[in-house]
């Protein structure tokens, strides 16, 4: 009798305190996602009702929108070159700082702050850094004998990278996740290790790297969602050009749903992200059972 | 990689030529890549200390000469700074209260509540975690447009007190390693659920609590999508907002630009520096402890 109006105490209780939670998820979540589904197949510009149009949105998506796939391509090249490159720098950073020497905590400051900066006014800098005639990088190449650098921003073969080399400049969120981890990892076994004869880099392959794996996974999906959502370093500062470069998805789609009011259209596009952020987490998982070691776990 | 401390503090091991070299090596690697990350901000801020001619003179001046203040006044006279501010604290106060009155909230339940449907809640939750924004985000506006909450800062506060699901998770997680003990006990004196919550659980989790606060403050000031889906008058606008649209205005007026850059900065290492072990902490627990 005591147990079960307890157990009814605490469902009462446990519903309650998370209500505000569950309020939100429904309103802002469950809904929104449901709705723009629906949206996905209608024609709908947010002022009149939605008037459905079945897969219309679709069609013209796959078929005829060229600025589509254009953006598409862009946001693949980010996530096949841009994270690769800013995952390993973030890894290699954590791992020179990984060490107990005097002013490691000065150092690790200067490194973290980028990551931290707001991203309107990183941008704003970088676009000075990046300036193809007077800005800083492009003066330094000149003076190291470059003759003829880059034009960055305004070059569209280097655009994309101009913005990776950017998000380097920002890879200390990602640093600070991997230096923990680094900190977790058991001092027995790299002294196992070194007692069987392991050098630095057998150490690092076979000892650090599969202690870290989890968090190597957790920094990879989550860069992953964040490049399938770049925006605001391509809005402030090229806003999709030169000729198209910069045109990634959650711009052309910010671009179709709030200057077009074609609302309808970028619902399906947010969808077709949805699907591939979903396959690309799932892939993710599926292949993590094979590089990816939880310490307690029989192999 | 490890260098052993104990070397230089007198231990079994002596000093030796190798390992003085090997240490002036590291510090070398970390001073070169240390100034790679500094040089931007180097450069923020010297540029807006520099007479026009020397912007853009080459080769590039390092040091500005004669310093010269008068970009920061301009700066500050072009964009209303002062109101932008003021707009930017008042949306991240809000946020920062409601994020963590409703985080805590339902971590506590997620963490301390055996109740049905807890796991099911949970689950949920971490799925929410890697929705892109974009889908939920024209149903999203639909809906405050129809509240007529467009052109008002409704629209990035009200939904910070209905909680987050990554600051939920990080401080279940946290609120998890609260000895059980503690709340029986005060359960035993007469507690009731949200007394336990208030008076044991939030107290015991303040380093946690501080971490939201800041990640949801830095993360409020650094916004740029929501003020720029909902914020359509000038006078609402946040600091974002103001100079992004400063930008597009007076693109090549770069003193001034890097001067409203330094100013928009500032804040945020402030904080970063008067709550670095908080910050380090938290970014650690988000990561981790999954």
């Amino acid at each position: 009798m005591n147990t079960s109006m307890k157990s009814k105490r605490d469902t009462l209780n446990g519903v309650l305190f998370a209500s505000p939670w569950i309020l939100g998820f429904l309103t802002f979540v469950a809904y929104p996602l449901l709705a723009s589904l629906y949206y996905s197949f209608c024609s709908y510009d947010a002022i009149s009702p939605p008037h459905f149009i079945g897969l219309e949105n679709y069609r013209i998506m796959l078929t005829q929108d060229s600025l589509f796939w254009k953006s598409l391509w862009n946001t693949l090249y980010m996530a096949v070159f841009g994270l690769p490159v800013s995952l390993a720098a973030a890894l290699g950073i954590a791992i020179l700082l990984n060490q107990r020497i005097r002013g490691i905590a000065i150092y690790r400051t200067i490194y973290f702050l980028p990551s931290i900066t707001p991203v309107v006014a990183s941008s704003v800098l970088w676009m000075w850094l990046l300036n193809p005639q007077v800005g800083l990088i492009n003066t330094s190449l000149k003076g190291l004998g470059m003759t003829n650098p880059p034009d960055w921003l305004s070059d569209p073969a280097w655009a994309k990278p101009a913005l990776i080399l950017m998000g380097l400049w920002a890879v200390g969120g990602g640093m600070v996740i991997y230096l923990a981890s680094l900190q977790d990892v058991p001092v027995s076994l790299l002294e196992a290790a070194s007692l069987d004869g392991a050098g630095t880099w057998a150490k690092f392959r076979h000892v650090t790297v599969p202690s870290i794996s989890p968090v190597i996974l957790f920094n990879l999906i989550m860069g992953l969602i964040g490049t399938f959502q770049y925006f605001t370093q391509a809005y402030v500062m090229t806003n999709g050009g030169p000729q198209d470069a910069t045109m990634f998805y959650a711009l052309h789609l910010f671009n179709r749903a709030f200057q077009d009011f074609e609302m309808g259209y970028a619902s399906a596009m947010a969808w077709f992200l949805f699907v591939i952020t979903l396959i690309c987490a799932i892939a993710v998982f599926r292949t993590s059972a094979r590089w990816v070691y939880y310490a307690g776990e029989s192999s | 990689m490890t260098l052993n401390t104990a070397a230089f503090r007198g231990g079994s091991k002596r000093i030796t030529a190798a390992s003085i070299i090997r240490l002036l090596m590291t510090h070398l690697v970390l001073i070169a890549i240390g100034l790679l990350f500094a040089l931007p901000f180097y450069w923020l801020v010297s540029t807006a200390l520099k007479p026009d001619s020397q912007i853009f003179a080459m080769p590039p001046v390092w040091i500005p000469h004669p310093v010269i203040w008068s970009n920061y006044p301009k700066a500050l006279h072009y964009i209303p700074f002062a109101l932008y501010t003021w707009n930017t604290v008042k949306i991240c106060m809000y946020t920062v209260v409601g994020t963590v009155i409703s985080c805590s909230l339902a971590a506590y339940s997620l963490a301390r509540i055996p109740w049905r449907g807890r796991n099911l809640v949970f689950a949920t939750l971490i799925v929410s975690m890697i929705l892109p924004g974009q889908v939920t985000m024209i149903p999203t506006f639909a809906i405050f447009k129809w509240l007529g909450w467009i052109g008002t800062i409704l629209p990035l506060t009200a939904p910070a007190f209905m909680g987050n699901a990554f600051y939920i998770f990080l401080l279940r997680q946290f609120f998890m390693t609260i000895p059980r003990e503690l709340s029986e006990a005060a359960r035993i004196d007469g507690c009731g659920e949200f007394a336990v919550y208030w008076r044991i659980v939030l107290p015991l989790a303040k380093p946690a609590l501080v971490t939201v606060g800041l990640f949801t403050f830095i993360g409020s000031w650094n916004d740029f999508l929501g003020p720029l889906l909902y914020l359509n008058d000038e006078r609402t606008y946040t600091l974002s907002m103001g100079l992004q649209r400063f930008v597009s205005q007076h693109g090549a007026e770069w003193a001034m630009l890097m001067a409203a850059s330094t100013v928009m900065t500032l804040p945020i290492i402030v904080i970063f520096f008067l709550a670095q072990r908080t910050f380090i902490e938290g970014v650690t627990l988000t990561g981790i402890k999954g």
